[in-house]
């Protein structure tokens, strides 16, 4: 593989992979169907791994595009549950806020653009002959081994708190019983408006797999409209 | 190839995904710009560590932590994506209105 500095090849490879990671990164925002978009960031993720691997961080590079390719994955999988628009068939504009986020989006590149172009960096590249794959397995199982346990830890911590917050039930009774929104003064009510309007659901079609609870809280609203919460009301009545 | 083209470029990939994250309005694609926004930050670790860091390993370390972090984002985020739905029939950011203060 190319190292720093190498032939005008590992240039053009970079370039060409830099415009395509750019590129697809914009078509993810920019495609109708959501599951192209999982696919444009899968690309975007890819390219950029390929540039890891160009400046020499192989095991950086091959790990992102395998990571990135699972979580594309499962990404697709919930783009599928919570679809607005399958397939891209109409087109999709689900936005908000939209000039204000371009403003944000350039004003945050130009600002990190001119830091990077004002900063002078130090210049100390890569030795040429360095085995990084084996600086890396030595640093991650002896000097840094604590900072790399922690991120283990923090993963098993990460899935048990997914599986905790997407359970419907626990042993004992709903997962989420007898849990309200605390109220503005002790006792008091709670903030912010009691009934929600159906989530802003207009402007686009196809609500085909959304109607797993739908019985139920056609339910929970009709006896009260104070209730629109749901169980979490329950501590309420 | 130099450090100046690759934190170039992760900028780039970091506006669009600010873009994308303040302009979405479903909770999956708001996820997809802090993913496109932690890209472009795993981009510009691994450029430090090849130009910067004379080939100190505690770069790749960090970029080793950027995708811990991306993987923590992606499992909770969608965790709380079926929470909130279970809960409030809600895949919009509109549909959680009552967080507000």
């Amino acid at each position: 593989m190319g190292r720093i500095g190498g032939t005008g090849m590992t240039d053009l490879l970079f370039y060409a992979l830099s415009a395509l990671a750019i590129w697809s990164g914009w078509r993810v925002f920019r495609v109708d169907s959501m599951i192209r978009a999982t696919f444009a960031l899968m690309v975007s993720f890819t390219s950029v791994g390929g540039i890891a691997v160009l400046m020499a961080a192989d095991y950086i590079g091959v790990a992102t595009v395998f990571m990135m390719a699972v979580e594309m994955m499962v990404m697709g999988l919930f783009m599928v549950m919570f679809m607005m628009n399958p397939a891209g068939l109409n087109p999709m504009q689900m936005v908000h806020q939209y000039k204000f986020s371009i403003a944000a989006g350039v004003l945050g590149f130009v600002g990190l653009a001119t830091a990077v172009l004002l900063t002078n960096f130090p210049d100390n590249p890569l030795p040429e002959n360095r085995d990084t794959l084996r600086d890396l397995g030595i640093e991650l199982l002896g000097g840094s081994m604590l900072i790399f346990e922690t991120a283990g830890v923090t993963l098993l911590a990460t899935m048990v708190g997914a599986v905790a917050l997407s359970s419907r039930r626990g042993r004992f009774g709903d997962s989420d019983a007898g849990a309200a929104p605390p109220g503005l003064h002790p006792g008091g009510e709670p903030a912010g408006r009691k009934v929600e309007k159906g989530g802003g659901h207009g402007g686009h079609g196809g609500h085909g797999g959304h109607k797993m609870n739908m019985e139920k809280t056609k339910q929970d609203s009709s006896d009260d409209p104070h209730k629109g919460h749901g169980n979490m009301s329950e501590t309420e009545a | 190839m130099t450090l100046t083209a690759i934190l170039i470029v992760a900028a780039a990939l970091f506006g669009i995904g600010l873009f994308g994250a303040l302009s979405q309005k479903s909770f999956v694609m708001l996820m997809m710009g802090l993913e496109m926004m932690l890209n472009g930050t795993l981009l510009a670790a691994v450029g430090f560590w090849a130009f910067t860091l004379e080939g100190a390993p505690k770069g790749q370390l960090l970029a080793i932590l950027v995708m811990a972090v991306m993987a923590v984002e992606l499992a909770i985020g969608f965790a709380l994506v079926v929470a909130v739905y279970r809960k409030r029939e809600a895949d919009v950011i509109e549909g959680i209105g009552t967080m507000k203060q």
